[in-house]
């Protein structure tokens, strides 16, 4: 047990490294980004007393590691700043967009993951059958078409030709559940499409690789059917990479949903982001990238958790 | 092991022959597939097993006894398939058979016992749930009844605790437990037939002997007809009534164990029997030769475990000494500190007079040169990728700064000084040799750097054992050409009788005793190389029955010395 425990500290103290790596680079790669917010707001009739006026007002007149350390000392104590562009607080910007990718990720996933793991199970089951080619390609042909192909197929086909769903994801704070999840059923389908692909090919791949090992040899000799093999003697000792690309694939159903976004008007995270570059917010563009990274960092932290905790030589030490 | 004796004297005259076939092999064929093609591997076998009756199959590896172990359940491993003849069990032909069909055979009617149990009990499951699988979920047997069941069947194979032991995982039991578990596991759904594929062939030596009694011990009570095969000839005889002794896919002779043994008719039988009893003539023992490696009180550990406690020896010019202990002895450490990959924690390793630094990094070429190795798995130990020439020419150009055309020159003159032809064999790569020709590259690799110390660590144990002698007779042969300083490490002492001039035996980290060759194999013995010794299988068939005989005639003397004495 204590071993379980120093592993895990370990590993959650490695995260919060990891953590902090990034918010260094997020906040070189802003950085680096050419023109202030400064710039951007103030195209025409600016002069020279105006643009330090306005940069002395939001701080931009200190120099750079200063601003990095007020915005690491004030992020870790969850104060993300002010808006650059309507002064609000970053956090109240934020919160509506981090729910709502959070619901359609959450959406998305609960469509993905359970599909992607019976597929990835039944090919296993029956591999090189004609059901195990026909999963594949579906699946590949999915992740090859690029999301916004994939959606706005999906839009003219169930929008356009039949009516049956909206082509447009515009929710508001008051729209109820039934009404969101109709809304939002095509984004969902979409990110379905796109990350079912790597989830059940992995899934396929970890228990074929078992299946030569001699333990579910010495199951096939003690006359076990092929379900009892795949789901009890392979399966368990699969977990640990599935559970891995499970996570990988739930982190970009969070990060990676900007096009998607974008096509549907569906007001997430990924689009304030969007906008907030070209506008040069970057107390914004700094807390959506965080919140990307812990998003991440932290899935595959409890991945990470999930698999030292399903070992049993660790769970049970000799 | 008490009390199993008598049974196994009833056992060593019986046998079962008059009754009733459960097994009737006729015409098998089995066939490997490699690059599309698929190339017959058994030629076509006739066998039959009788109800209660224990049959060997002996043969080296390739000879196809595995393979038609498998198949006497219906089984063809990947890349093998059964492709004529018939498998009667009881019957039914199990060649096109359908799955159905033999998934109620396998487990319930035909069980499996397999050579590693590490590797071939699941690592996510508890031992008693793995063992009642087959009563409970394909036989549909109460829980509660199964697992009464098998805790009577761990008792029976002398399983330490059986009624808690079941609930460990199998990463938890020693190697020697976890393959009686699996006996133990194939008895749970009470078969009328058994197959044993090597289950005691990964095991040390003391080790087999206590698995090789209760299997016995155990297939006896039960009644169950088996198979077993295995590579070692003095263990079929110990655990069969009948062997059948194959060679590339085809059956050499058959018989009773005794006419094997006694009278055998076919020339491979036997150079089988006789295998063990070469030896090599044994220079005299000079205590004045000049030391190459000596070893002074070194203590090494893996992290804060210690498995060498300050052990001290010597290795003198042209001599060979042999490390020999069970697993976990340490005698493999003994190498990985002499080569400098594991820095000791305290002591030193001299090569000559000078003190060699303990981490290989810091040594220089020429230190590195004089102490070359040769590894257990020849397969593992050649780049598969990598041709002859570049295998034996590396250690020429780093060590020895040949040019190209030197190094085809000594390329040449090593492959015949290991009695291979060069011209046939300087372009191939290793997976084009069988293990035997490896294990001759390898050595001609560590000649190579023309070193004065070569360390063997269980270079025969891979082979089979006529190839493992060709290895033994080439490596005596070029200790006298080249005045070569071996380290022989291995844990069979045959071999390590037909080498050393001197013998460590290890146990736990310490070395427990150590002398002339003649001297530890001849009385008066150690203690603990008197049990490892007795604990060899011979070549006769009350051999195990005698010495479990013995072992337990000893314990009551001294149960009765001890009485005595209060």
């Amino acid at each position: 047990m204590i071993q379980i425990v120093r592993l895990v500290a370990q590993r959650i103290a490695l995260g919060l490294f990891t953590l902090l790596i990034v918010t260094l680079l997020i906040f070189l790669a802003v950085e680096l980004l050419p023109g202030d917010f400064v710039d951007a707001i103030l195209r025409q009739g600016r002069t020279q007393e105006s643009v330090e006026v306005l940069r002395r007002q939001i701080g931009l007149d200190q120099p750079a590691y200063v601003r990095y350390f007020s915005w690491l000392t004030n992020a870790a104590q969850g104060d993300l700043g002010y808006s650059f562009s309507n002064e609000r607080p970053v956090s109240d910007l934020i919160g509506n967009r981090l729910y709502n990718t959070f619901f359609l990720a959450g959406y998305a996933a609960a469509m993905a993951v359970p599909v992607a793991l019976t597929f990835g199970i039944l090919a296993a089951l029956y591999r090189n059958s004609v059901f195990d080619r026909v999963v594949n390609i579906t699946a590949l042909s999915a992740i090859s078409s690029p999301e916004f192909l994939a959606a706005y197929i999906l839009i003219f086909v169930f929008s356009i030709q039949l009516g049956w769903l909206p082509s447009l994801a515009h929710i508001a704070i008051d729209t109820s559940l039934w009404e969101s999840l109709k809304l939002l059923f095509l984004p969902a389908v979409t990110l379905t499409l796109v990350t079912v692909a790597h989830m059940m090919r992995m899934t396929r791949a970890a228990i074929i690789n078992l299946m030569t090992s001699p333990y579910i040899e010495m199951a096939l000799l003690k006359g076990v059917g092929p379900k009892r093999l795949i789901l009890r003697h392979a399966l368990p000792n699969a977990l640990s990479p599935i559970v891995n690309v499970v996570a990988m694939n739930l982190a970009y159903l969070v990060v990676g949903v900007v096009v998607v976004e974008v096509v549907f008007v569906y007001p997430g995270l990924g689009q304030l982001l969007v906008d907030s570059v070209s506008k040069r917010d970057m107390p914004v563009v700094q807390a959506g990238c965080l919140v990307f990274a812990v998003t991440y960092i932290g899935l595959n932290l409890v991945a990470d958790i999930l698999s030292i905790i399903t070992n049993p030589r660790l769970l049970n030490p000799s | 092991m008490h009390g199993t004796v008598s049974e196994f004297g009833n056992r060593a005259q019986g046998n079962g022959t008059s009754r009733a076939a459960i097994l009737e092999m006729s015409g098998l064929r089995l066939e490997a597939c490699s690059v599309d093609v698929w190339t017959p591997i058994v030629h076509g076998i006739n066998l039959t097993v009788h109800k209660g009756e224990v049959l060997g199959l002996i043969g080296e590896s390739g000879a196809g006894k595995s393979t038609i172990g498998l198949a006497a359940l219906g089984y063809a491993r990947d890349g093998c398939r059964i492709s004529g003849g018939s498998i009667l069990f009881d019957g039914t032909d199990l060649n096109g058979c359908t799955d159905k069909k033999l998934r109620n055979l396998r487990g319930k009617r035909i069980a499996y016992v397999a050579q590693s149990a590490a590797a071939a009990f699941n690592p996510a499951h508890r031992i008693i749930d793995q063992c009642i699988e087959v009563p409970v979920h394909m036989a549909g047997r109460r829980r509660s009844q199964a697992i009464k069941d098998i805790k009577r069947i761990f008792g029976l194979l002398q399983l330490p605790d059986p009624e808690s032991i079941g609930d460990r995982y199998p990463h938890q039991l020693s190697g020697g437990q976890l393959q009686r578990a699996m006996v133990a596991m194939a008895m749970a759904g009470h078969p009328d037939l058994i197959v044993f594929d090597e289950p005691t062939t990964a095991l040390d030596v003391t080790t087999q002997i206590e698995v090789m009694a209760s299997i016995r011990h155990a297939v006896e009570h039960a009644g169950t007809a088996a198979i077993y095969v295995s590579h070692d000839l003095a263990v079929v005889a110990q655990m069969a009534h009948r062997v059948m002794v194959l060679r590339h896919g085809a059956v050499v002779e058959e018989g009773e164990v005794g006419a094997i043994l006694h009278d055998p008719r076919r020339e491979y039988t036997k150079a089988l029997v006789s295998a063990r009893q070469t030896s090599h003539a044994h220079r005299p023992v000079d205590t004045d030769d000049e030391v190459i490696i000596s070893v002074e009180d070194v203590r090494a550990s893996y992290g804060k475990s210690p498995v060498l406690n300050g052990i001290n020896f010597e290795i003198p010019r042209q001599r060979t000494v042999a490390v020999v202990g069970e697993s976990g002895s340490g005698k493999s450490t003994v190498a990985r500190v002499i080569t400098g990959l594991l820095p000791p924690d305290r002591g030193v390793v001299r090569y000559g007079k000078g003190i060699l630094p303990s981490f290989y990094g810091k040594r220089t070429k020429d230190e590195l040169r004089q102490i070359q190795m040769v590894y257990q798995m020849p397969d593992t130990a050649l780049n598969p990728k990598h041709s002859v020439r570049d295998v034996i020419g590396r250690p020429l150009e780093f060590y020895l700064g040949l040019d190209k055309v030197q190094r085809e020159k000594r390329i040449r003159e090593l492959l015949s000084l290991i009695e291979l032809d060069p011209d046939e064999f300087i372009d191939r790569t290793a997976t084009e040799l069988s293990g035997g020709q490896k294990q001759r590259i390898c050595i001609a690799r560590a000649l190579a750097a023309e070193p004065s110390v070569i360390i063997c660590d269980e270079v025969t144990s891979a082979l089979d054992q006529l190839v493992g002698e060709e290895i033994i007779r080439l490596l005596n042969d070029l200790q006298s050409r080249l005045g070569l300083s071996y380290l022989f490490i291995s844990h069979d002492l045959a071999t390590v009788r037909a080498v050393a001039d001197y013998v460590l035996v290890m146990r736990s980290g310490d070395i427990v005793d150590f002398g002339s060759t003649d001297a530890i194999f001849n009385p008066p013995y150690h203690e603990y190389t008197e049990l490892l010794l007795s604990s060899v299988p011979e070549m006769r068939q009350d051999w195990l029955y005698k010495l479990l005989q013995d072992r337990d005639n000893k314990k009551a003397t001294d149960l009765r010395k001890r009485i005595a004495a209060t």
